[in-house]
């Protein structure tokens, strides 16, 4: 069974909510052990998608909708059910981008040439460079889905106690 | 000034140079504010002109393109484009895209005014 998102929005495609998407996506994963930098990396990453989206998916339209899915994930990026009681350790964040946006082929999505100096047309190369993993997808139905995933640096400590309270207080006894 | 969007930018025309102080994060519902205090700046063809980003928490790529277009109408004008203030933040975008070492970038607006250090 697939874990649902432990967070879920849905926002408009209107640039004016980028910044309350940013501050979501940077306090949880900060709150799921990634240090300051790497919060504001996957933050930017996710700003860069949701722009791509806005402006390439929707014409910049600002009544699309985008939804944004956050999972704690594993160190294999599989979502992490937190009600199971082997409490599953945090290896990382697992965020899922969708839309009803204009359908495009996922392998024309690629970083352009940057040693062409010019503006625009760096959204794709930022995500990839951030996240460990960036697949895009089309939806079934409608739009596109991309799939990001951040690894937690080994050795850091994480978020271990995502399951239920009698999964913690175990720990603690 | 604030546009709707509240990004505040503050502009000061000296003898030789102009200076660009926008406050506030920039992404794409606000660099379109940026955008136009730079093309009206560089529409009068300054000697310099300074983008101190001091007041800049956050910047994304829309930041950063209308930073590469004004860099692009600036060397046709023979107009030196300085950026300075940046927080390591920024800085990491500039880094990523490579264009850190395309911009000429000092650590403050002292810097940005001096002849030797730009």
């Amino acid at each position: 069974m697939t874990p649902e998102p432990q967070v879920s929005i849905k926002l408009a495609s209107n640039p004016l909510y980028l910044c309350g998407a940013r501050e979501l996506v940077s306090s949880v994963a900060r709150r799921l052990g990634f240090a300051d930098e790497a919060c504001c990396q996957i933050a930017l990453a996710v700003d860069e998608a949701l722009a791509n989206i806005i402006r390439h998916g929707y014409d910049r339209r600002a009544d699309g909708p985008i939804w944004v899915k956050i999972y704690p994930c594993d160190r294999a990026g599989r979502p992490i059910c937190p009600d199971t009681e082997s409490d599953p350790e945090c290896g990382g964040l697992r965020i899922v981008i969708e839309d009803e946006a204009r359908q495009v082929d996922p392998t024309s999505i690629q970083s352009r040439n940057l040693d062409e100096i010019r503006p625009g047309g760096l959204g794709v190369h930022i995500i990839r460079q951030v996240m460990d993993e960036a697949r895009y997808e089309r939806r079934a139905d409608a739009g596109m889905r991309l799939i990001l995933v951040k690894r937690l640096p080994a050795g850091v400590p994480s978020i271990s106690s995502l399951g239920s309270p009698a999964a913690r207080h175990q720990q603690r006894v | 000034m604030a546009d709707s969007n509240g990004l505040r930018v503050q502009v000061l025309e000296l003898d030789q140079a102009t200076v660009i102080s926008p406050v506030g994060d920039v992404d794409l519902s606000r660099s379109p504010t940026l955008r136009a205090h730079l093309r009206d700046a560089l529409d009068a063809a300054p000697h310099r002109l300074v983008v101190d980003l001091e007041g800049v928490e956050y910047m994304d790529s829309s930041g950063v393109a209308t930073l590469v277009e004004a860099m692009q109408i600036a060397r046709r004008s023979n107009t030196r484009l300085v950026l300075c203030g940046m927080n390591q933040r920024v800085r990491s975008v500039f880094e990523i895209a490579r264009l850190d070492r395309v911009f000429l970038i000092v650590p403050t607006l002292d810097a940005a005014m001096d002849d030797d250090q730009a």
